[in-house]
């Protein structure tokens, strides 16, 4: 099985036209129905839907509070490395950025460890750059068996694995599974990632599949949105995920919502500009479609955004974040550089006091491991 | 009535609502839903409980006096809900369990093959194991025959709040099968639970609808009142309910005629 051959058919349909031509009435029917399809979702994502947006929220919040409560879980990334032999023409990680580049070894992982530990945070997603002869596999298993001893939830942002690889993670603790397939258009995919192991459109869109065969508990997918029309790379994710959680059951399946933000480098200019508009209307519209995905929100967006979205569908925070490599430790004078710029600086304990402040009550541990650190 | 017990695992109880921890904007007011409601048997996912947290452990907030029922949330087969509970009691949790096997995410429905496999382990191993299963009656036969202490159906799939949806099939149970039925998920309403326990429901289990309600400890106490009315429904044996309606003149009239 692949999602390849589904994802094909949408690159190949006018989605355009597809968008432009839904009605009010037919996002009305979407919204009054128990068990969306992909019409559904895709009349919710279009231009008619903007004006219903309200009615929208509406539904999406009794859906969140009905399946997750008032609650939200909290995470924070750990950059373990930033080498990368990628080019993709919006990071800032990007090979051809003259930038310090590190990698934290075992010393200083465990000392960023402890340092995010002691915020009270118990899941924590560990990130490299895509550089497999620097962070190989090797190094990633021998990193999540020192994270394992301070977190019982351990989860990778790293690049594409084989399905052997994955299972050799989920053997040594990690539980989850990030991966952004940053756009799934194939013909500006490639324009896009011109070099390096990412250029392989294929490659990075099955990787999610073969987590989930390879036992990971939460996969979670997205677009950078922003890269391709919002609309058209939204629509994907959703039919991705709903064709994740049909096929692997057993798997929380979730979504992130990152939209482009600015980097060092040059100077790219995204495809769309995605408004808070439509970063709302994308979120309802997966919420809605599918009621019991995660839905993640990170710190590139603003604190009021972040706090005005509290009932609208998402459920995963990251907080107290550094996109830098050792950020949470180390020495203040160096200088850094981080993959993007993030706009809520605030505390753990900040965002934990905003959270109470809304009626939500933050979520530190959703896990509890089978075997214990080795 | 005062000497309606509820014996469930060896114990004996007062109240018939079990409720749980899960949903709460914020687990301080556990308390006095607890206080409210008047329920002694609380549930509690393993996955949430941090006995190291300094920043809130849910476990904080559960009255001393409560049954403490710890639950196998994540588990997706028998195995790991075996271990779960191992880790439940190693954590100082007791050795009551309510066993959650559930491989679909996307209607969270248990799997009644692995949860009766991990039944069967877990009650030699001296569990108390209150299963939460399918309103299915060969499910709730193989759940007797692992001994189990009770058996759970759901009234809906967990989380809807869509009500008594099995109510054909959970009435089956109750009249087959020889053990304590908790009716667990679904209920989304007091008049909900009260159905339940006038059809002759032992107990509800509540969530989803306390802990999402603007006043939790209101909706406990409404709970409450619920289970308790329907109790005493059932134990005053309301007037039979005719399915088909009676003809005022009888079919059978002519036989005594002349």
């Amino acid at each position: 099985m692949s999602f390849y051959p589904i994802c094909a058919e949408y690159n190949d349909a006018p989605l355009a036209e597809q968008f432009g031509s839904v009605t009010e009435q037919d996002v009305r029917r979407a919204l009054n129905k128990n068990t969306l399809g992909p019409e559904d979702f895709l009349a919710l994502l279009s231009p008619a839907a903007v004006p219903l947006i309200e009615e929208m929220a509406a539904k999406a919040n009794q859906l969140t509070l009905q399946h997750f409560g008032r609650t939200i879980q909290l995470f924070t990334p750990l950059y373990m490395a930033n080498f990368c032999t990628n080019k993709c023409v919006y990071c800032g990680f990007n090979t051809k950025n003259n930038i310090p580049r590190s990698q934290l070894g075992p010393e200083e992982l465990e000392k960023e460890a402890k340092a995010i530990a002691a915020t009270g945070l118990k899941q924590l997603l560990i990130l490299t750059g895509d550089a497999r002869a620097k962070s190989s596999p090797e190094y990633i298993e021998s990193a999540v068996k020192i994270l394992r001893k301070h977190f019982p939830s351990v989860s990778i942002e790293i690049y594409a694995m084989t399905e052997e690889e994955y299972s050799r993670l989920v053997e040594v603790g990690v539980d989850g599974m990030t991966m952004f397939q940053e756009t799934y258009n194939e013909v500006l995919y490639p324009e896009l990632h011109p070099a390096g192991p990412k250029h392989d459109y294929r490659f990075r869109l099955d990787a999610p599949e073969r987590a989930c065969k390879a036992g990971m508990r939460v996969v979670n997918i997205g677009a950078l949105l922003g890269l391709d029309d919002w609309r058209h790379d939204a629509l994907k994710t959703g039919i991705h995920a709903a064709y994740l959680q049909n096929e692997y059951p057993e798997v929380d399946i979730a979504v992130s919502l990152p939209r482009i933000r600015t980097h060092v480098g040059d100077a790219f200019t995204p495809k769309s500009l995605v408004s808070d508009t439509n970063l709302v209307q994308n979120m309802l519209a997966l919420r809605i479609f599918l009621p019991r995905c995660g839905i993640t929100i990170s710190t590139r967006e603003a604190p009021d955004f972040r706090e005005n979205i509290l009932p609208l569908g998402v459920t995963r925070m990251s907080a107290g974040v550094s996109t830098e490599v050792g950020g949470h430790t180390g020495d203040e004078e160096e200088e850094k550089v981080g993959q993007f710029d993030i706009s809520d600086e605030r505390s753990v304990d900040e965002m934990c006091e905003v959270l109470r402040k809304h009626g939500y009550q933050p979520v530190f541990k959703d896990w509890h491991p089978l075997q214990e650190a080795s | 009535m005062s000497n309606d017990i509820f014996k469930l695992g060896g114990l004996e109880f007062e109240s018939r609502l079990l409720t749980g921890t899960g949903k709460y904007a914020d687990d301080s007011v556990i308390p006095d839903v607890c206080k409210a409601s008047g329920s002694q048997i609380i549930t509690v996912a393993l996955r949430r409980v941090d006995l190291e947290s300094e920043t809130g452990n849910v476990m904080d907030f559960i009255p001393k006096h409560m049954q403490l029922l710890p639950n196998t949330s994540g588990a997706r087969t028998a195995e790991e809900a075996v271990r779960i509970a191992r880790l439940a009691k190693a954590m100082g949790c007791g050795n009551w369990i309510k066993i959650e096997v559930i491989s679909d995410n996307k209607y969270l429905l248990p799997d009644g093959y692995e949860t009766a496999k991990a039944t069967e382990i877990l009650t030699k191993e001296g569990f108390v194991v209150l299963p939460y299963v399918n309103a299915d009656l060969y499910i709730a036969r193989s759940l007797v025959d692992a001994g189990a202490a009770a058996v759970m159906p759901l009234g809906a799939p967990i989380g809807t709040n869509r009500g008594l949806k099995t109510r054909e099939m959970v009435r089956i149970l109750i009249d087959e099968i020889d053990l304590p039925i908790i009716v667990d998920a679904g209920i989304g309403r007091p008049s909900e639970a009260c159905e339940a326990m006038e059809m002759g429901a032992d107990a509800c289990l509540v969530n989803t609808a306390i802990a999402t309600a603007s006043d939790p400890a209101l909706m406990g106490k409404a709970f409450s009142r619920a289970v308790k009315a329907g109790r005493d429904a059932y134990l005053s044996g309301p007037g039979a309910k005719h399915s088909h309606a009676k003809a005022s003149s009888p079919l059978t009239g002519f036989l005594h005629e002349g």
